[in-house]
């Protein structure tokens, strides 16, 4: 067998607590994806929990992955208390909206040889965070878990305690809901006028 | 005679697989029809390259534009753990 071998330092306090440092940029990006204004609390609640099993963390290279797996858990049982109903676009409303087409349509950069990455580039991180939330929260998770925090399909089901083809009937929904919201949210915000197109 | 071919899928079933397509996680067989039919379609090659930029797009995503007051609070919560 290869591979790098599990690595597994004392678990105390001032252990957890480096981790938890140097992780918590990437926990408090996680958190902002996932909620508009519970972010700071959050990761406060993960870290607690985090705090309370580290004894059980295996191995060290995995402390990363394991905090970002118990925050999604807990604002998943979060969701859950507050009973919120699922929020399941229409199937037709979901496939049939195509960024690329409606680009191509409406044409916002018409001196532009290059409309389709114009559209992108007029994005700022900030703005890709807000077309996020704007999205339905069972469409939002799979989202970023898959596509930002490059989890793998089958771990989002477990995360989200789904079976694995309603994951990716989520996935697939939610991106088409991505890409209708960032037209919606670029006609909103002013984003396809030439002047804020960056070079 | 040579045989009947299967008619290419039309764009909009295409374009509905392309992001899973792009994974490499559409079943084999659909995986040939959208390839056949990308080779002929110019428009859904666009929206092939589309799919491959949004999905960098949100990649992208670092973790360098998180409020540095919200890092210090979260620092000295974890100081006083």
């Amino acid at each position: 067998m290869s591979g790098t071998p599990a690595r597994r330092t004392p678990r105390t306090k001032d252990a957890f607590q480096a981790l938890a440092r140097a992780q918590l940029p990437r926990l408090l990006a996680l958190a902002r994806r996932l909620t508009r204004d519970e972010a700071e609390d959050l990761v406060q609640e993960a870290l607690l929990r985090g705090y309370l099993a580290y004894p059980e963390l295996e191995a060290d290279q995995a402390g990363g992955r394991w905090l970002q797996v118990i925050l999604v858990n807990v604002y998943r049982d979060r969701e859950r208390k507050r009973a919120r109903s699922a929020e399941e676009l229409p199937v037709a409303d979901a496939d049939n909206f195509s960024l690329y087409r409606t680009i191509v349509e409406e044409d916002p950069f018409p001196y532009s040889d290059t409309v389709h990455l114009d559209f992108l580039h007029s994005f700022t991180k900030e703005d890709v965070r807000q077309v996020l939330l704007r999205l339905p929260e069972i469409y939002r998770m799979p989202l970023v878990l898959c596509h930002m925090e490059g989890f793998a399909t089958k771990e989002v089901a477990r995360l989200c305690q789904a079976p694995l083809g309603t994951v990716l009937a989520r996935l697939h929904r939610g991106r088409k809901a991505f890409e209708r919201e960032m037209w919606t949210y670029a006609e909103e915000m002013g984003l396809l006028k030439e002047h804020r197109r960056t070079p | 005679m040579t045989e009947p071919r299967e008619p290419l899928i039309p764009c909009d079933q295409a374009v509905r697989q392309l992001w899973a397509y792009v994974e490499a996680s559409v079943p084999p067989v659909d995986h040939a029809k959208i390839t056949e039919h990308l080779a002929i379609c110019q428009r859904c090659c666009g929206e092939l390259e589309f799919v491959k930029h949004l999905r960098g797009l949100l990649a992208a995503q670092t973790t360098d534009e998180v409020p540095p007051e919200l890092i210090r609070q979260l620092n000295q919560f974890v100081e006083e753990l």
